[in-house]
């Protein structure tokens, strides 16, 4: 099986690889059009500002290619959010996969004590895709992130954070996660697991 | 269907700290005595079995010796742990910080090389997002009453106070805060609320509370009273004083959120 993650200027993508080879997978980090079309998984990753990361995508021709992908497409964090309608991060039209808005936490809104980023571990619930084969509801996640994606007809798992968002997007081969799923110890190990083994 | 959910806060979060010298694992008293604490990786991986909500691995060395974190030793441990881990050490410039990213650290910390150009924080900032960027800062409580921050692994005092570092590193991307008490580290008397409080109460970003951890109740208190949103300790780790999972059943049972 052939599993490629898309490079582009956007933070740390060699923590989703390393985290695929504890699962005995190896995955390449490319941008190449046809190697993209051609693997049988595809993981969009990111961290870091999504208006920045959105121009990356553009350089490259990625932002025309990544909504033609047939293969299941697993968006994390940042790529997640490029896959929804628009953020609020640097006013960014998405790649518009997703019925979701992303926003950026409000300290009003929540509680006072809480903190902008959201830094650590938090609880999914509602879960309801194939991704969380195994997952327990309350199942711990590791999230680092001051925008979210809202909630919607695509979403497949919640967390709240002050209010409720949506920690799983999915809509047809298009799956994300706004957590880390390679950073959530054995919780992300089985939702990567997972993905890579969608179908099967 | 849906399930009622409290608005909920993230987990306080227990941090296992690796001073590393050499490639193996020491620990000093108040940043000096240092004794031999075992090999990272099996600590590392150890941890992380153990539930750590993160690892941070310092190169206490580093600075000193112009030598640059242990490469190798990052690769090996993001080889076996799969929740999030910082390295510090000697970084002082994006350079440094790529080669780490790429070898599978997930943040960096910074500490004296940012105090002597600040600007390291915006470069570091914008190019990998201030998410990856952790400020340390050892600071020392003199005579006067007031917070002063150190240098160079504690040798080096300054004139600036803690809380005016601390913000100004907020404003030019450092997105945690890092904060070591060299008067408590290695006492084992508690940490330093006080101060840790003033930086939790005026900072936007996460603050770490270390230095001084000696037993279960002064996590409780950390959280409780200086509101840490984190807590890093090392030698009652390593020298198997205080168990991780004993400690989150502890601090979950005086109603702090942990993960278990």
């Amino acid at each position: 099986m052939q599993i490629a993650i898309i490079k582009y200027n956007a933070g740390n993508v060699q923590s989703v690889q390393y985290a695929l080879r504890r699962l005995n997978t190896e995955a390449i980090i490319t941008d190449d059009p046809a190697t993209l079309l051609a693997a049988d998984r595809v993981i969009f990753p990111g961290v870091g500002h999504a208006h920045a990361a959105m121009q990356s995508l553009r350089e490259n021709g990625l932002d025309q290619l990544i909504p033609q992908l047939r293969q299941p497409v697993l968006g994390i964090c940042v790529g997640m959010q490029l896959l929804c309608r628009h953020s609020e991060e640097g006013d960014t039209p998405g790649l518009g996969i997703f019925d979701a808005e992303v926003r950026r936490f409000q300290r009003e809104d929540n509680l006072a004590s809480l903190k902008v980023p959201q830094i650590g571990w938090n609880n999914i619930y509602d879960c309801t895709s194939p991704l969380f084969k195994g997952v327990n509801e309350q199942a711990f996640v590791y999230y680092v992130h001051s925008y979210y994606a809202t909630t919607g007809a695509h979403t497949v798992a919640k967390s709240s954070y002050g209010l409720t968002y949506s920690a799983a997007l999915r809509k047809d081969n298009f799956y994300a996660v706004q957590f880390h799923a390679e950073k959530s110890a054995a919780t992300g190990a089985t939702i990567l697991h997972n993905f890579l083994t969608l179908g099967q | 269907m849906t399930t009622p959910q409290p608005a909920t806060g993230v987990c306080r979060r227990i941090i296992p700290c690796l001073d590393i010298r050499d490639g193996r694992t020491v620990k000093g008293i108040q940043f000096e005595q240092i004794r031999d604490a075992g090999d990272p990786v099996e600590l590392a991986a150890l941890y992380s079995r153990q539930g750590a909500d993160e690892l941070v691995f310092l190169d206490i060395t580093a600075t000193n010796e112009k030598r640059k974190t242990l490469v190798e030793l990052v690769s090996k441990v993001a080889a076996q742990i799969s929740i999030p881990f910082t390295v510090g050490g000697g970084i002082a410039a994006a350079d440094d910080v790529a080669v780490l990213l790429q070898h599978g650290a997930d943040k960096v910390s910074v500490n004296t090389a940012a105090y002597k150009r600040p600007q390291l924080l915006h470069e570091l900032s914008r190019n990998f997002g201030s998410q990856c960027v952790v400020l340390a800062i050892d600071t020392k409580q003199e005579a006067d009453g007031h917070w002063y921050v150190y240098l160079n692994g504690g040798r080096v005092k300054t004139d600036t106070l803690t809380l005016d570092w601390a913000k100004q590193a907020v404003d030019l991307g450092a997105g945690e805060i890092l904060l070591t008490s060299m008067n408590h580290d290695g006492s084992k008397t508690g940490f330093a609320t006080g101060i840790t409080r003033q930086l939790v109460d005026a900072l936007p970003v996460p603050v770490i509370a270390s230095g001084g951890a000696g037993t279960m109740a002064h996590f409780k208190t950390v959280f409780e009273e200086a509101r840490a949103e984190a807590a890093l300790a090392a030698s009652i780790f390593h020298y198997r004083e205080i168990a991780i999972p004993e400690l989150k059943q502890y601090l979950a049972g005086q109603g702090i959120r942990v993960r278990l």
